[in-house]
């Protein structure tokens, strides 16, 4: 299982279903979902291995990502140095 | 409802690095599945926020899809009549020329109903940033022809395609106004693609500055994805754009003045 340096979070409810983020994603960790949301559309959710890169909420046109990304901690900064 | 990688959200350690603009509002829009307008409308409303200028700026909007926005920008919005938003910019930036002034207009509204305005407010010299989102389709009014529409293109009243014996050939107004001495700074971008979203970003700041300093009448022409209006999925949008508009619509800054150092 890839590890994590990222997440995103998802207006799951705003999205219209584009799918313009799916192909975007260099670890290729979102999909689309079976189900639908509230409006109607499939919307992406995400699996393990996101690097909290942008992508997906540059190329977003409904607003619907929030992107977190792990700050480098002490002891790796130690280690780099 | 929203969801994350993790079912608790996201780890402590974790600091957020993309939110939306406050500019932009909180609420959803209307506009279509895979419409690339919100888009350059968002990178536009971070540049806004980014100069410093947010209780600074007026948006004269033409009309179009993007009208919708009026009611999301978190600035001061004027709506001008059909392709006569660049007339009343150049009111609003005399009246008032310490505002930082742009049009928000598509290709329908600039380029085929206004066409007059813009070139003669280009040609004038007139500090203000005219901003054209091109989806070479009249996309609000049902998806008809425009003066951008490339050849070949089906649209709702060139069901066979645009053909330049019998629709003429499409205006690259990017290009026509480069060559007016009013004219100091003028580029197109497109948001068919993250990096090309983050690209049009620059070229706004670099319109932005050009007013800014003063220096002259600035453009900047955005191709925007239109799904609908071209009869492809939203998915297909991008590889649409790629293959039919880009190769006549080219990416790139076409005249920049000598000081701006953004």
């Amino acid at each position: 299982m890839a590890k994590s340096v990222g997440t995103v979070v998802i207006e799951v409810d705003a999205c219209k279903g584009c799918e313009l983020c799916i192909p975007v994603c260099p670890p290729g960790v979102l999909s689309m979902s079976p189900s639908v949301n509230a409006i109607g559309f499939r919307y992406p959710i995400l699996r393990d291995g996101c690097t909290g890169c942008e992508l997906c909420a540059e190329i977003c046109p409904d607003y619907c990502f929030e992107v977190f990304r792990a700050a480098p901690s002490r002891a790796s900064a130690e280690v780099t140095a | 409802m929203a969801t994350t990688g993790e079912a608790s959200g996201p780890a402590a350690e974790m600091r957020k690095v993309f939110t939306r603009s406050p500019l932009l509002g909180s609420d959803t829009h209307s506009l279509c599945p895979g419409c690339g307008e919100p888009n350059a409308i968002r990178v536009l409303m971070e540049t806004i926020e980014e100069m410093g200028e947010r209780g600074n700026t007026v948006c004269v909007l033409g009309i179009g899809c993007y009208t919708a926005f009026g009611a999301l920008m978190q600035i001061d919005c004027q709506q001008a009549m059909h392709g006569r938003a660049p007339a009343q910019a150049t009111g609003v930036k005399r009246v008032l020329p310490d505002r930082l002034v742009f049009t928000l207009q598509g290709d329908g509204d600039m380029v085929t109903e206004g066409l007059q305005e813009i070139v003669h407010a280009a040609a004038r010299g007139e500090r203000f940033t005219a901003i054209c989102l091109n989806n070479a389709a009249f996309g609000e009014t049902g998806g008809h022809m425009t003066a951008t529409t490339v050849l070949g293109q089906r649209t709702k009243s060139t069901l066979g395609g645009r053909d330049a014996g019998r629709h003429g050939h499409p205006i690259k107004l990017p290009e026509m106004l480069a060559g007016l001495d009013g004219v100091a700074y003028v580029a197109r971008g497109t948001v068919h693609t993250p990096v090309g979203v983050k690209k049009t970003k620059k070229l706004f700041r670099a319109a932005l500055e050009t007013q800014r300093l003063g220096l002259g009448f600035s453009l900047v022409e955005v191709v925007t994805m239109c799904p609908t209006g071209w009869f492809v999925s939203a998915a297909e949008g991008p590889r649409f754009q790629e293959e039919k508009l880009l190769p006549v619509f080219p990416v790139g800054e076409l005249k920049r003045p000598r000081d701006l150092r953004v």
